[in-house]
């Protein structure tokens, strides 16, 4: 019965079609960061953003909330130094969160920024941040981390309200695997 | 239960007792091997529907602790997806597909002893965490929901590779009886037997294994990205790493809502043999079927991010997928109509196969409905996993998948075993089904409009009510499915004696052969005119 000639040709499709599939499942996930990338979706921020000369909007205020959050119980005090400010879009601002080692260890920690409501976070460019690198903390140290930002006064008129929230990942279990070099910042 | 094919002709060459089962490649061993595999695994899961009902009868923590219960809910779904349903179907694909279409075997008969015998071990390996947990040893079975979320899933402890090959080996299987029934289909149909002459259930099988080889391998990427998440140091799902974890949900749920409908569409097609034979009518708009059933098939790809529309999407994106969510209601609405105009002036009668069929339309068009409120998107914020989105996917799965596959297993039940059934018994089974199902799932409705979140233990006492209304309609069903076990055991023994056509009204080459089907059938290519 397996003799039969149409069949290893129609097997061979298919088995082709059942890898190509499980190589598609892969290629999503490019695809999404392309398409979060370009949309801003998923509250992602973009890489670090140059600083240019534009006109400051003046007449438009618009709030900022930070927020600070530890991951899974990492040991860290971690908070925003302000919880809200008034900008105007298109000035730079300067703003820092403090963070402290708690534990008696030396660690590492990675702050991962997300920018609510999705359709700002395109719009909020940080042109210096902590989160861009990784942070080296003693046992009980303590830092005030910048960040400076500006608001693109591109940003729809309805966005009175913008969140920029951070959470603190410990990056001992990434750093054992040799990963640093290859982590970017989204 | 080797019983079930009674089968008394010339397979004296062959081994016997265990062996044969192991080595067999014969698509009606293979058929019964699947669907008592499924019948074992419905009880398995329906055991911890059990547990699940009981701990929810009162307000408050009873029997089980709250990680067990997790184990509970998370294992009954797998239990029941990849092994009650799943496999019941493959195993009818397996039986009915080769006779339907005038074919001696299926296309590749040692691939198809492949892919059943892996489903064993697959779940050998699933249920292993849970059986150890029982025993003290290890955490027990994985908790996280069965739709498996980082970061939550990460944190699942040795139970964890478990639950991610017992899904590799599951969806192995899957594939490779997909790719089966596919070359058996297109290479192997009877002289004469042209697509659009072919019974509606190979038709919607065809399309059914086509989802399964486009979505299975992507299960398999996603569950394999959480495993190097966890192990290798990959960060797909990992915020801290630049992953993120809603990502794995829209890779899940493109392979999930096309899973859905891998679930339903046999049962689509087990229906539409079922009511013309019953109605003594061909099938009403065959073609359009057809048509419904290939729409369905390609809408399920477009769909997926109605299951997550809380995670925060733009408002296009929630448009699109809303209205795309309702525009498959279109060709369900063709089925549905279909059948109902099929029995419209016709001739019928109410053997349980009938019931079944009835019910299955009727029932699964609530689930329906219900999935059509849950698209809405300003709605379902509100309904999204509460005992709301509970009721809907029973709806269709118990009245709807299951339903479909107990009116199958009961028409062609004397096909199989050459003997008839206890139409007593089978009724007295349905009509207990019927009633209780609905008992059991109709006040969750009520419960999660309400407001009680799906997948926890205890809740508010103002729920109490229709809870132990829920759990008492839940173990008279599970019950009632004892006699579904006993009526199957004593029709395999004996009974009336079943005729080649053993439902006047029932046309299709299945009822050619004689009853029991012989080992071998279709040596000779019938042909179709």
């Amino acid at each position: 019965m397996t003799g039969k000639p149409g069949n290893n040709a129609l097997v061979g499709k298919l088995v082709l079609l059942t890898i190509g599939m499980f190589g598609f499942g892969y290629l999503l996930v490019p695809i999404y960061d392309v398409f979060c990338e370009i949309t801003g979706l998923g509250g992602r921020t973009g890489d670090q953003a140059t600083a240019v000369a534009m006109q400051p909007d003046l007449d438009r205020l618009v709030t900022i909330e930070f927020i600070a959050s530890v991951n899974q119980g990492a040991p860290w005090d971690f908070r925003p130094t302000v919880s809200h400010m008034q900008v105007h879009p298109g000035q730079m601002y300067r703003t820092s969160f403090f963070a402290q080692n708690q534990s008696d260890e030396f660690l590492v920690g990675h702050a991962v920024p997300s920018v609510a409501p999705g359709q700002a976070a395109r719009y909020l460019q940080k042109t210096e941040c902590f989160c861009f690198n990784q942070q080296d903390f003693n046992a009980r140290e303590s830092k005030d981390m910048p960040v400076v930002f500006f608001l693109d006064p591109e940003i729809p008129e309805h966005v009175d309200t913008v969140t920029l929230s951070y959470t603190f990942f410990a990056r001992d279990r990434l750093a054992a695997a040799g990963q640093d070099a290859s982590i970017t910042t989204k | 239960m080797s019983t079930t094919t009674a089968t008394h002709d010339d397979h004296a060459h062959e081994p016997t007792g265990l062996i044969r089962w192991l080595t067999t490649t014969n698509h009606k061993d293979i058929g019964t091997l699947y669907l008592v595999f499924s019948l074992a695994m419905f009880f398995v899961g329906g055991a911890m529907a059990m547990v699940i009902r009981a701990e929810l009868f009162q307000p408050g923590l009873q029997w089980v602790d709250p990680g067990f219960f997790n184990q509970m809910t998370t294992m009954h779904a797998l239990v029941m997806i990849f092994g009650g349903v799943m496999p019941a179907f493959v195993g009818l694909a397996n039986w009915m597909v080769p006779l339907m279409i005038g074919a001696p075997d299926m296309a590749l008969p040692r691939l198809n002893n492949w892919s059943f015998w892996i489903l064993p071990f697959a779940f050998a390996l699933l249920l292993t965490p849970l059986v150890l947990g029982l025993f003290g040893i290890g955490g027990g079975a994985p908790a996280g929901g069965w739709t498996m979320y980082p970061p939550l899933v990460l944190q699942t402890g040795n139970a964890f590779p478990f639950l991610i090959f017992a899904v590799h080996l599951m969806g192995i299987s899957s594939v490779l009886g997909a790719i089966n029934i596919i070359v058996t289909i297109m290479n192997m149909r009877a002289p004469g037997m042209t697509l659009l002459k072919m019974p509606l259930f190979v038709w919607t099988w065809l399309i059914t294994a086509y989802l399964l080889i486009l979505v299975m391998p992507v299960l398999a990427g996603a569950v394999t990205m959480l495993l190097t998440d966890k192990y290798f140091g990959t960060s797909f799902f990992l915020a801290a790493g630049g992953g993120d974890p809603v990502m794995f949900q829209h890779i899940f749920w493109f392979f999930g809502h096309p899973e859905v409908y891998i679930m339903i569409l046999p049962a689509f097609g087990i229906v539409s043999q079922i009511i013309p034979t019953f109605a003594r009518k061909p099938l009403f708009g065959y073609d359009s079927m057809v048509y419904a059933t290939a729409s369905i098939a390609f809408l399920s790809f477009i769909v997926w991010a109605h299951h997550m529309f809380t995670v925060g999407m733009p408002l296009a994106g929630q448009l699109f997928f809303m209205l795309a969510t309702m525009l498959i209601a279109v060709p369900t609405g063709v089925k549905v109509f279909n059948w109902v105009a099929t029995m419209w002036k016709g001739a019928m009668t109410f053997e349980t196969p009938m019931l079944f069929a009835i019910a299955f339309v009727f029932l699964f068009t609530i689930g329906g409905f219900s999935g059509l409120m849950l698209a809405i998107v300003p709605a379902d914020l509100q309904y999204h996993d509460s005992y709301f989105v509970v009721a809907h996917f029973h709806y269709v799965l118990v009245p709807g998948a299951v339903f479909g596959i107990m009116a199958g297993v009961y028409y062609w039940l004397p096909k199989w075993t050459g003997h008839m059934y206890n139409e007593k018994l089978g009724k007295l089974h349905f009509w207990l089904s019927a009633i209780f199902v609905n008992v059991t799932f109709f006040p969750q409705h009520f419960v999660g409009l309400a407001g009680m979140p799906r997948r926890i233990p205890d809740y508010a006492t103002q729920f109490a009510d229709f809870n132990a209304i829920s759990s008492i309609g839940s173990f008279v069903f599970g019950l009632a499915q004892l006699i579904f076990l006993y009526v199957i055991w004593s029709c395999a023994r004996g009974g009336k004696k079943a005729e080649a056509q053993v439902w006047e009204g029932a046309e299709g080459l299945e009822w050619t052969v004689p009853s029991p089907a012989p080992h071998h059938t279709f040596d000779v290519p019938p042909v179709v005119r």
